[in-house]
């Protein structure tokens, strides 16, 4: 099965193969554009919600770990480095390379999932889940709620992109690790790639949105 | 090696090893001096400090990890349509709740 020589054709409707990966790589963007608009929404009623009570979100986002937020930022642009090295290996054709790096990217999408995990359990544990069982001790506990709200609909979006993001890269192990990618086709890593550094930058804004709002009282 | 390259993507460049090296270094820098700046208390400048920081973050990502530097004019287009958009839902809305003020006075 010579898959190379399949792959590098392109489909009638295109004039040449690069003009197929353009096209591609648009519908790709299109398609984080509606991503970039979804989350907006959710930006938008933390942006309104922060702005009328201030003081409320500010003592509510010190019950966040700012600890594990930190570490899991710093696991996020790890894995964002070697997603951009697992595009980098399919360009120059190494195959061992780029399923190491693909392998490194689902593991540290792995341990992101799993420190949120952690999160999570802990504010279950204190009653800080919004609900009946919420119980926080402290001033404006209603407008509390609120920012639980948000950090759980918030961070809970972002953690389901990730998990489908771990799919996506289990399905690109399987396909390079079969040698279906070479320097002249690989627009699904390198697509793959684009929705891999949009779900790190969603996390570069929810980091200091919901961890860093009043750390220095 | 020639015809390889012209079977390929016309379009597609291929960064650099060390641009990524340094684009991540960058970041892990941004990331430890939004923490440390959200610990001295600004006033108002903390939350522009902070955003400030995540939108340049936000911009290396897209230029370098995204390839959006290298990439076509109507990909920077749609990209720039996306944060026009998002600027209009997010500033109109907020325009209401932080204007009521001035109604009352």
């Amino acid at each position: 099965m010579s898959s190379h020589a399949a792959a590098v054709t392109h489909q009638h409707q295109f004039d040449d193969a690069a003009q197929q990966y353009e096209a591609s790589a648009l519908g790709m963007w299109v398609f984080l554009v509606t991503e970039i608009m979804f989350f907006g929404g959710v930006f938008t009623a933390y942006v309104a919600y922060r702005s009328a009570y201030p003081e409320a979100f500010g003592h509510a986002s010190n019950h966040l770990d700012l600890t594990w937020g930190g570490i899991n930022t710093v696991v996020l642009i790890g894995s964002s480095l070697t997603m951009a090295l697992a595009v980098h290996a399919s360009q120059i054709g190494k195959r061992g390379t780029l399923v190491t790096c693909l392998l490194l990217t689902m593991l540290l999408g792995s341990v992101f999932l799993g420190i949120k995990a952690i999160e999570y359990a802990d504010k279950f544990h204190h009653g800080l889940v919004p609900g009946p069982a919420f119980h926080y001790q402290g001033a404006d506990a209603h407008q509390a709620e609120l920012f639980f709200s948000l950090y759980f609909a918030m961070t809970g979006l972002h953690a389901l992109h990730m998990i489908i993001g771990l799919g996506g890269l289990a399905v690109l192990v399987r396909q390079a690790s079969r040698g279906r990618f070479s320097p002249a086709y690989h627009t699904p890593v390198e697509l793959f790639g684009l929705y891999w550094h949009f779900v790190d930058i969603i996390w570069i804004f929810l980091f200091p949105l919901l961890y860093l709002v009043e750390r220095h009282t | 090696m020639s015809s390889a390259a012209a079977e390929g993507h016309v379009s597609e460049h291929v960064v650099s090893l060390k641009i990524y090296i340094t684009i991540f270094v960058t970041l892990l820098v941004l990331t430890g001096v939004t923490v440390l700046v959200a610990t001295i208390d600004l006033g108002r400048l903390n939350v522009i400090v902070a955003l400030t920081i995540a939108v340049t973050k936000a911009v290396l990502v897209l230029l370098y990890f995204m390839h959006l530097r290298y990439s076509p004019r109507l990909t920077w287009l749609v990209t720039g349509a996306a944060f026009a958009w998002l600027a209009i839902l997010i500033g109109l809305t907020i325009a209401d709740p932080l204007t009521r003020s001035l109604l009352v006075h």
